[in-house]
This record gives structure tokens, C-alpha cells and sequence, in this order.
């Protein structure tokens, strides 16, 4: 045994993998670039190269990888939304989450867990039946259960809390979580692995539009000419858009959310209600996190406000009475860029070869698969938008064809 | 404790407040095209910097005006609408044609 230490030790084979090149300098011409390096940016550049051929790719990321709303959401996957559109589209998500570690070779931590949302009104029966129905017509695993069955699920839960006592539950078995990191990183890891440039601390400070297309974007390490551009960042997707001279329905709200000291394991699913504006979860090495909805109006900091903090804590502890004693280790905050519908934009923009992944608010982690998959499609063939994000569109506002995503979206990640 | 200085009842919790969106010019409505409402409607400039907004104290709803700026936080001057809304505006039925 010492002998095959040393030998390892002493060869320059060990360690033998590198998850990602050191960064190199950035090329004249790339045939796309990616502006932004989270998930959704990586994924894009990811499924380019895997299922397109198209390597000749740069993913700018103005800090770190994953270091923007990737490294701030709460990690919830889920597709018990209302729509036939939205539904397909997160169905799809889920479907290419649980298949990830295998393909990057490296671990997401994809727990499923189960989603459980709490309805504490009649009205909001009506429309967990309403969603339980649309998501298995979609081939998702959701069903209307009572409140024993909530009892023997999530057995430490306050069924009675102060005026609003839980009438049902809609049980999402879909329902997972991931660590949110590890997916940017395998995502990153396997594009590079493919030819995909990426570049950290690369800002795209303007874009060059020539006769209504992008050619060039300028960045703090110089200028970068392009074939075709895709927007992926979130919290500033109105002001990127604002200097390729698009308009957009955006209105960019921080989003606060925290998390406890570790506890023993004691919640298996993730818990949400809306009419308490509070969704809970146990991650797997025993934190609780505690979020709820965006700010009351709209900001670009993500400072922290103890009144946000307090009406968010009052409720926790009205669905989990023992969380009283729990000390807060960490909270942060995200900028969510909120659309009307609540509802991303995808696709195509005004100008021509400039393609839009904004408006992800508060719903963009659970899409980052299909997200990348569709958006690579969207690329590659020159500016076909896939059926499965065509609902999505940019120009929906102008020919009022939103797709109304409010109910199954606020408050309950 | 984040101070709103409402022009109405002096410095109150912004808690008190609800926030009405972006001070925009609002297109004729009897005259734009369906892109110009639509782009009344949804759009904004969601800038990052001072923007004049609308807010109510929603305890005596009343409505206000106040410049903000949308990076810091701070409230720079709140002030009566009647400093922008100082002139009477008609609302005139559109003339309706007489079937023939």
C-alpha cells in the first residue's frame, strides 16, 4: 500500500482530472456568446455543443460561475404549475433533472422529496384540483390529498395555524431539490469538456448592434465579435435589454430568504403555503430554508430588512411551532426579475439574432435544463422557436396572449 | 425601519405604504395602436437609478409622487400630484356614428 501512494504520489498523471481549463484569453470571433455564466447560460452552452455540434461558443460571466441568482434560489424543482403550457414546459425540466448526475458524472445531490402546498381556503381547493388534473395530464405525479394524509406526511406541521386552519393539500411526488451549485458546475465541467469557451470575471459592459443585429458585445476585457448572442443572466434582464433597444415587461424585485441552524432530520418534503407567503424545506445536511415572496416593491440590492425577515419567521413558525427555538445561520437576498404573467420571456427579440432567456423571477432554477436544451435549439437552427417555448415569447404583451402563471408561482417555490 | 416622509401625514413605516408603479405618460387611448397601449400596460423602464414612482399610504389612501433612488433605497423628495397634475383633464365621449 505505501508503494502505490508514492507511485501516485510521484506521477504526473494525479490527480487525473480537471473539472475546468484555466480561464485563456478571449478569442476575436465566437460564432455565439453566451451572456451570462449561471445555469441557465451553461446549460445552453452544455446542450450547443452536445446535441448541435456548435463549439465554437463563449459563456461571459461578469463574476464568478454561478455566482448570480443560481447561487441564490432555494433549489425547489417542481411542475405542478396551471397552465398546459407552463406545465409541458417544467414536466419536461423535471424529466432532464433526474437524469443529470449520470450525465455530467457528477453529483447534483437530486433529492425527490415530494412538494407539498397547503390550501387553507376553499377557493384555493378549486384550484389544486384544477392543477392536480393538468399535471397528470402532462405525465406529472400530483394528487389532492386530506389532512390526515398531510398529518402522516409531515407529522411535526401545524395543522391550525392562527385563523387559517389547512382544508387540503396538493401532493406534488414529482417534487425535488438539487444543489444548486453543482448544476452550474456540471454543466460548466462537461461544456468545457466539449470545446466551450467560458470566461469568469468577463462583464458585458454594451452591445454592438449594426442594421437591427448584434455583431460585436463589448466587454471590460475588450471587444467580442459574434454570429448570434443569447441573453441568460437574471435580476438586470431589462437593463441588458435596454442596450440592445428592447423594451421589456420587467419589473426587478429582491427576494429574501434564509436558513437555520442544522437540525436533526425531520422534514422530508418541502412545504409551501401561499396564503401564508412562507415555503420550508430541510436540505440535506439539516439547515431549514425559509422563503417566502419578493419585496414589496421594486429594488436592485440585495439588502436585507428585518421587517421582511420578521412577517416571513411569524409565519414559519405558525406551520412549525418548534422552529421558535431555532437560531438563523445565513440570509441573503436575490433581484427576481418579475413579469406580469410570471412567466419567462424566451426566444426571439427585435433584433435579429439576439436571443432572449429573461424574466425568470423567481421560477428560474427548476427550468435550468430545459431552459439550456431549448434555448440551444432556438440557436442552432438559426432562429426556430421550439414548440415547447413558443407560448413564451417576447411579443405575447403586445398581441395579449400571457400565459398566467401567478397562482401556481407566489409565494410557494 | 425604512421612513417614508408622506407629504400628507409626515415621516411614517414604509409599511404603511403600497407602491403603484412607474410615473408614465399615458398614450390616448381613443387614438394609439394596440402596441402603443400594450407597451403602456406592461412595459417599464425598470431603471436603476432615481425614478419617479407612485405610492399611497394605504391607511388614508392617499396618493403620492416620489423620487427613489432604485439602487440605494433612499427616498430622495416625496410631493402632492398636483405639482404635475395642475391642469382639469375632459374626458369626452368619442364621437359615435348616427347608423345610417
Amino acid at each position: 500500500m505505501p508503494f502505490n501512494l508514492l507511485k501516485y504520489g510521484l506521477s504526473s498523471e494525479y490527480p487525473v482530472e480537471v473539472d475546468l481549463p484555466p480561464p485563456c484569453e478571449l478569442e476575436p470571433r465566437y460564432d455565439v456568446v453566451i451572456i451570462g455564466g449561471g445555469g441557465h447560460g451553461l446549460a445552453t452552452a452544455y446542450y450547443l455543443a452536445k446535441y448541435h455540434g456548435v463549439t465554437n461558443v463563449a459563456v461571459l460571466e461578469k463574476s464568478y460561475l454561478g455566482s448570480g441568482n443560481t447561487a441564490r434560489n432555494t433549489a425547489v424543482i417542481r411542475s405542478n404549475y396551471l397552465t398546459s403550457e407552463g406545465v409541458r414546459f417544467y414536466a419536461e425540466s423535471v424529466k432532464l433533472f433526474q437524469n443529470l448526475s449520470n450525465e455530467f458524472d457528477f453529483n447534483i445531490m437530486y433529492s425527490e422529496r415530494g412538494q407539498l402546498t397547503l390550501a387553507h381556503t376553499d377557493a384555493t381547493v378549486r384550484a389544486f384540483r384544477q392543477r392536480a388534473e393538468v399535471n397528470k395530464h402532462f405525465g406529472g405525479r400530483t394528487e389532492m390529498i386530506d389532512r390526515q394524509q398531510i398529518r402522516e406526511l409531515v407529522p411535526t406541521l401545524n395543522l391550525d395555524p392562527g385563523h387559517l386552519p389547512v382544508l387540503a393539500g396538493l401532493w406534488h411526488m414529482d417534487g425535488a431539490t438539487a444543489r444548486h451549485d453543482a448544476v452550474a458546475w456540471g454543466y460548466a465541467k462537461q461544456a468545457a469538456k466539449l470545446g466551450v469557451q467560458i470566461h469568469p470575471l468577463t462583464e458585458v459592459q454594451d452591445l454592438v448592434i449594426e442594421h437591427g443585429r448584434i455583431t460585436a458585445v463589448k466587454t471590460n476585457r475588450g471587444t467580442v465579435q459574434c454570429g448570434c448572442a443569447v441573453q441568460a443572466i437574471a435580476g438586470y434582464s431589462s437593463l441588458l435589454m435596454a442596450k440592445a433597444g428592447i423594451r421589456a415587461p420587467i419589473h426587478s424585485y429582491p427576494l429574501q430568504a434564509m436558513v437555520t441552524q442544522p437540525f436533526k432530520p425531520f422534514l422530508d418534503p418541502l412545504v409551501s403555503s401561499s396564503a401564508l407567503h412562507c415555503y420550508v424545506q430541510q436540505t440535506g445536511r439539516g439547515e431549514v430554508v425559509i422563503g417566502g415572496g419578493s419585496d414589496p416593491y421594486p429594488l436592485y440590492n440585495t439588502r436585507s430588512t428585518l421587517e421582511l425577515k420578521e412577517g416571513l419567521l411569524a409565519h414559519a413558525i405558525e406551520m412549525f411551532p418548534f422552529l421558535a427555538n431555532a437560531r438563523l445561520m445565513r440570509q441573503w437576498a436575490g433581484i427576481t426579475d418579475m413579469t406580469p404573467d410570471y412567466s419567462p420571456i424566451m426566444g426571439l427579440s427585435p433584433v435579429e439574432n439576439y436571443y432572449l432567456d429573461a424574466g425568470w423571477g423567481t421560477w428560474g432554477f427548476k427550468a435550468t435544463p430545459i431552459c439550456g436544451k431549448t434555448m440551444a435549439e432556438l440557436v442552432a437552427s438559426g432562429g426556430k422557436t421550439p414548440a415547447l417555448i413558443k407560448p413564451f415569447a417576447l411579443d405575447r404583451f403586445s398581441t395579449f396572449q400571457q400565459v398566467n402563471e401567478m397562482g401556481a408561482t407566489a409565494a410557494s417555490h | 425601519m425604512k421612513i417614508m416622509p408622506c407629504p400628507l401625514n409626515g415621516p411614517r413605516n414604509i409599511s404603511e405604504f403600497t407602491y403603484g408603479g412607474e410615473l408614465k405618460q399615458m398614450p390616448d387611448p381613443a387614438s394609439c395602436s394596440d402596441a402603443e397601449w400594450a407597451d403602456y400596460v406592461f412595459n417599464s423602464d425598470n431603471r436603476a437609478g432615481v425614478v419617479t414612482e407612485w405610492w399611497m399610504h394605504t391607511a388614508s389612501s392617499y396618493w403620492f409622487l416620489a423620487e427613489r433612488h432604485t439602487v440605494s433605497d433612499q427616498i430622495i423628495r416625496t410631493f402632492d400630484p398636483k405639482e404635475l397634475f395642475n391642469r382639469r383633464i375632459e374626458f369626452s365621449a368619442p364621437a359615435t356614428e348616427t347608423p345610417a
